[in-house]
Protein backbone atom coordinates (compact mmCIF):
# COMPACT_ATOMS: atom_id res chain seq x y z
CA UNK A 1 0.00 0.00 0.00
CA UNK A 2 2.85 2.35 1.52
CA UNK A 3 4.79 3.86 -1.49
CA UNK A 4 7.75 4.63 1.16
CA UNK A 5 11.54 2.77 1.14
CA UNK A 6 14.00 3.00 3.61
CA UNK A 7 16.21 5.45 1.21
CA UNK A 8 13.55 8.30 0.99
CA UNK A 9 13.27 8.40 4.37
CA UNK A 10 16.54 8.22 5.35
CA UNK A 11 16.83 11.41 2.29
CA UNK A 12 13.86 13.22 4.34
CA UNK A 13 15.41 12.69 7.40
CA UNK A 14 18.96 13.69 6.44
CA UNK A 15 17.27 17.13 4.27
CA UNK A 16 14.75 17.67 7.52
CA UNK A 17 17.01 17.44 10.84
CA UNK A 18 20.49 17.89 9.26
CA UNK A 19 21.68 14.53 10.84
CA UNK A 20 24.80 13.58 11.37
CA UNK A 21 24.35 9.82 10.62
CA UNK A 22 20.54 7.98 9.82
CA UNK A 23 19.64 4.25 9.61
CA UNK A 24 16.37 3.24 8.86
CA UNK A 25 15.35 -0.36 8.36
CA UNK A 26 12.70 -1.35 6.41
CA UNK A 27 10.65 -4.39 8.46
CA UNK A 28 8.57 -4.84 6.54
CA UNK A 29 9.98 -7.33 4.44
CA UNK A 30 8.97 -4.20 1.39
CA UNK A 31 6.07 -3.79 1.47
CA UNK A 32 6.54 -0.28 3.00
CA UNK A 33 4.69 -0.37 6.25
CA UNK A 34 6.68 -1.28 9.17
CA UNK A 35 10.07 0.46 9.62
CA UNK A 36 12.46 1.04 12.19
CA UNK A 37 14.90 4.22 12.66
CA UNK A 38 18.26 5.39 14.43
CA UNK A 39 18.66 9.12 13.86
CA UNK A 40 20.76 11.45 14.93
CA UNK A 41 21.54 15.19 14.99
CA UNK A 42 22.81 18.00 16.29
CA UNK A 43 18.65 19.24 16.39
CA UNK A 44 18.42 16.95 19.49
CA UNK A 45 20.47 18.81 21.61
CA UNK A 46 18.86 19.93 25.07
CA UNK A 47 15.76 18.62 23.90
CA UNK A 48 14.01 15.62 25.77
CA UNK A 49 12.97 12.73 24.29
CA UNK A 50 9.59 13.73 23.76
CA UNK A 51 10.61 16.68 22.00
CA UNK A 52 12.90 14.82 20.02
CA UNK A 53 10.49 12.23 18.96
CA UNK A 54 8.45 15.71 18.24
CA UNK A 55 10.96 16.85 15.30
CA UNK A 56 11.14 13.49 13.84
CA UNK A 57 7.63 12.63 13.67
CA UNK A 58 7.15 16.62 11.96
CA UNK A 59 9.85 15.79 9.21
CA UNK A 60 8.12 12.55 8.23
CA UNK A 61 4.33 13.73 9.18
CA UNK A 62 3.35 12.90 5.83
CA UNK A 63 5.00 9.47 5.41
CA UNK A 64 3.72 9.05 9.31
CA UNK A 65 0.03 8.59 7.35
CA UNK A 66 0.70 5.73 5.57
CA UNK A 67 3.21 4.30 7.87
CA UNK A 68 1.60 1.35 9.85
CA UNK A 69 4.57 0.85 12.39
CA UNK A 70 7.82 3.39 12.56
CA UNK A 71 9.78 3.06 15.41
CA UNK A 72 12.67 5.60 16.64
CA UNK A 73 15.90 5.73 18.68
CA UNK A 74 17.23 9.38 17.89
CA UNK A 75 20.42 10.85 19.70
CA UNK A 76 22.56 13.78 20.05
CA UNK A 77 26.12 13.11 18.42
CA UNK A 78 27.55 12.85 22.26
CA UNK A 79 24.79 10.21 23.13
CA UNK A 80 25.59 8.91 20.09
CA UNK A 81 28.83 8.14 20.97
CA UNK A 82 27.96 6.12 23.92
CA UNK A 83 25.94 4.20 22.05
CA UNK A 84 27.34 3.49 18.90
CA UNK A 85 29.53 0.67 19.46
CA UNK A 86 27.27 -1.49 20.44
CA UNK A 87 24.62 -0.53 18.20
CA UNK A 88 26.44 0.24 14.91
CA UNK A 89 24.66 -1.60 12.13
CA UNK A 90 26.40 -2.63 8.99
CA UNK A 91 26.73 0.11 6.08
CA UNK B 1 -37.61 -2.11 30.25
CA UNK B 2 -40.43 0.47 31.87
CA UNK B 3 -38.16 -0.07 35.14
CA UNK B 4 -35.22 1.13 33.15
CA UNK B 5 -36.70 3.94 31.57
CA UNK B 6 -38.42 4.75 35.04
CA UNK B 7 -34.65 5.21 36.18
CA UNK B 8 -33.11 7.34 33.35
CA UNK B 9 -36.29 9.42 33.93
CA UNK B 10 -35.59 10.13 37.44
CA UNK B 11 -31.81 10.39 36.57
CA UNK B 12 -32.51 13.08 33.79
CA UNK B 13 -34.84 14.89 35.81
CA UNK B 14 -32.39 15.38 39.24
CA UNK B 15 -29.98 16.56 36.30
CA UNK B 16 -31.99 19.19 34.94
CA UNK B 17 -34.22 20.18 37.67
CA UNK B 18 -32.37 23.42 38.21
CA UNK B 19 -32.97 24.80 34.86
CA UNK B 20 -36.53 22.83 34.14
CA UNK B 21 -39.44 21.91 35.61
CA UNK B 22 -40.56 18.88 35.45
CA UNK B 23 -43.79 19.49 33.72
CA UNK B 24 -41.89 21.35 30.63
CA UNK B 25 -40.91 18.04 28.83
CA UNK B 26 -42.75 15.75 28.10
CA UNK B 27 -41.76 12.15 29.61
CA UNK B 28 -40.95 9.92 26.12
CA UNK B 29 -38.75 12.94 24.97
CA UNK B 30 -36.48 12.90 27.93
CA UNK B 31 -36.80 9.02 27.52
CA UNK B 32 -34.86 9.35 24.35
CA UNK B 33 -33.07 12.25 25.47
CA UNK B 34 -31.52 9.75 28.07
CA UNK B 35 -31.19 7.03 25.80
CA UNK B 36 -29.23 8.98 23.26
CA UNK B 37 -27.15 10.22 26.22
CA UNK B 38 -26.34 6.67 26.77
CA UNK B 39 -25.41 6.00 23.43
CA UNK B 40 -22.05 8.01 23.52
CA UNK B 41 -20.75 5.69 25.88
CA UNK B 42 -20.95 2.65 23.81
CA UNK B 43 -18.70 1.82 21.18
CA UNK B 44 -20.84 2.30 18.85
CA UNK B 45 -19.89 1.94 14.97
CA UNK B 46 -22.66 4.20 13.71
CA UNK B 47 -21.99 7.06 15.53
CA UNK B 48 -20.19 10.12 13.91
CA UNK B 49 -16.84 9.44 13.98
CA UNK B 50 -16.24 12.83 15.07
CA UNK B 51 -12.77 13.22 17.45
CA UNK B 52 -13.75 13.50 21.28
CA UNK B 53 -13.02 16.95 22.45
CA UNK B 54 -10.21 18.34 24.43
CA UNK B 55 -12.23 18.83 27.47
CA UNK B 56 -13.33 15.27 27.28
CA UNK B 57 -9.71 14.01 27.13
CA UNK B 58 -8.27 16.22 30.04
CA UNK B 59 -10.66 14.33 31.93
CA UNK B 60 -9.39 10.65 31.10
CA UNK B 61 -5.94 11.71 30.88
CA UNK B 62 -6.43 12.17 34.60
CA UNK B 63 -8.38 9.05 36.13
CA UNK B 64 -5.87 7.32 36.87
CA UNK B 65 -2.01 8.49 37.78
CA UNK B 66 -0.91 6.06 34.67
CA UNK B 67 -3.26 6.62 31.29
CA UNK B 68 -2.56 4.91 28.51
CA UNK B 69 -4.82 4.69 24.77
CA UNK B 70 -3.84 1.18 23.31
CA UNK B 71 -4.91 -1.09 20.99
CA UNK B 72 -7.20 -3.75 22.29
CA UNK B 73 -6.91 -4.40 26.31
CA UNK B 74 -4.04 -5.29 28.98
CA UNK B 75 -5.38 -8.87 28.50
CA UNK B 76 -4.69 -9.16 24.50
CA UNK B 77 -3.34 -6.15 22.98
CA UNK B 78 -4.12 -6.43 19.46
CA UNK B 79 -0.83 -4.82 18.21
CA UNK B 80 2.88 -5.00 19.15
CA UNK B 81 3.68 -1.83 20.48
CA UNK B 82 0.70 -1.79 22.67
CA UNK B 83 1.55 -5.41 23.68
CA UNK B 84 5.09 -4.03 24.71
CA UNK B 85 3.95 -0.78 26.93
CA UNK B 86 1.60 -3.63 28.86
CA UNK B 87 4.52 -5.85 29.38
CA UNK B 88 6.81 -2.53 30.85
CA UNK B 89 3.94 -1.50 32.94
CA UNK B 90 3.53 -5.03 34.51
CA UNK B 91 6.99 -5.44 35.18
CA UNK B 92 7.36 -2.08 37.17
CA UNK B 93 3.85 -3.21 38.89
CA UNK B 94 1.56 -0.12 37.86
CA UNK B 95 -1.58 0.07 38.28
CA UNK B 96 -3.24 2.18 35.30
CA UNK B 97 -6.40 2.35 33.15
CA UNK B 98 -6.36 1.43 29.50
CA UNK B 99 -8.58 2.77 26.88
CA UNK B 100 -9.06 0.89 23.98
CA UNK B 101 -8.82 3.22 20.58
CA UNK B 102 -10.25 0.41 18.35
CA UNK B 103 -13.52 0.34 19.95
CA UNK B 104 -13.77 3.94 19.79
CA UNK B 105 -12.73 5.66 16.13
CA UNK B 106 -13.50 9.24 17.53
CA UNK B 107 -11.64 8.77 20.85
CA UNK B 108 -8.49 7.61 18.77
CA UNK B 109 -8.48 10.25 16.62
CA UNK B 110 -9.11 12.38 19.68
CA UNK B 111 -6.08 11.48 21.60
CA UNK B 112 -4.03 12.08 18.52
CA UNK B 113 -5.29 15.40 17.74
CA UNK B 114 -4.71 16.05 21.84
CA UNK B 115 -1.52 15.27 21.60
CA UNK B 116 -0.46 15.92 18.37
CA UNK B 117 1.02 12.43 18.17
CA UNK B 118 0.47 10.58 15.13
CA UNK B 119 0.49 7.16 16.97
CA UNK B 120 -1.18 4.60 19.27
CA UNK B 121 -0.38 3.34 21.97
CA UNK B 122 0.14 6.74 24.10
CA UNK B 123 1.31 7.28 27.63
CA UNK B 124 0.46 9.54 30.25
CA UNK B 125 1.68 10.14 33.58
CA UNK B 126 -0.27 12.51 36.21
CA UNK B 127 -2.19 13.82 32.96
CA UNK B 128 0.94 14.38 31.19
CA UNK B 129 1.87 13.56 27.62
CA UNK B 130 4.47 10.97 27.91
CA UNK B 131 4.99 9.31 24.79
CA UNK B 132 4.45 6.32 22.85
CA UNK B 133 6.29 2.97 22.64
CA UNK B 134 9.51 3.70 21.78
CA UNK B 135 9.84 6.33 24.78
CA UNK B 136 8.70 4.18 26.96
CA UNK B 137 11.19 1.43 25.93
CA UNK B 138 13.84 4.11 26.36
CA UNK B 139 12.58 5.29 30.00
CA UNK B 140 12.55 2.05 30.91
CA UNK B 141 16.14 0.87 30.12
CA UNK B 142 17.46 4.24 31.23
CA UNK B 143 15.69 4.33 34.60
CA UNK B 144 13.73 6.93 34.16
CA UNK B 145 10.71 5.35 34.30
CA UNK B 146 11.58 4.87 37.41
CA UNK B 147 11.91 7.87 38.50
CA UNK B 148 9.03 9.43 36.66
CA UNK B 149 6.58 7.05 38.69
CA UNK B 150 8.49 8.10 41.57
CA UNK B 151 7.50 11.56 41.61
CA UNK B 152 3.97 10.50 41.27
CA UNK B 153 3.85 8.17 44.23
CA UNK B 154 4.30 5.00 42.25
CA UNK B 155 7.41 2.45 43.58
CA UNK B 156 7.93 0.79 41.19
CA UNK B 157 8.29 -3.29 41.32
CA UNK B 158 11.91 -2.89 39.87
CA UNK B 159 12.89 -0.17 42.28
CA UNK B 160 11.62 -2.80 45.22
CA UNK B 161 13.66 -5.64 44.07
CA UNK B 162 16.90 -3.32 43.46
CA UNK B 163 16.44 -2.10 46.79
CA UNK B 164 15.80 -5.53 48.90
CA UNK B 165 18.95 -6.26 47.02
CA UNK B 166 21.13 -3.53 47.88
CA UNK B 167 19.89 -3.95 51.27
CA UNK B 168 21.14 -7.75 51.06
CA UNK B 169 24.79 -6.71 49.93
CA UNK B 170 26.50 -3.35 50.33
CA UNK B 171 25.10 0.55 49.32
CA UNK B 172 26.31 1.15 46.66
CA UNK B 173 24.68 4.51 45.25
CA UNK B 174 24.60 5.22 41.71
CA UNK B 175 26.12 9.08 40.77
Amino acid sequence: MSQFNAMTLVHKLKEQLNTQYVNVEDESDGCGAKFSATIVSEQFVGKSLLEKHRLVNKALAEELKEIHAFSQKTYTPEEWEKVKPQEEPEE
Amino acid sequence: MNRICQSLLRQSYAGAAHHMRPAAASPAATALKSLSALRFYSADAAAPPAAVDKATLDKLVRTNKVVIFMKGNPQQPRCGFSNAVVQILRMHGVQYDAHDVLQNEALRQGVKDYTDWPTIPQVFIDGEFVGGCDILLQMHQSGDLIEELKKVGIVSELLKAEESKKAAGSKEEAK
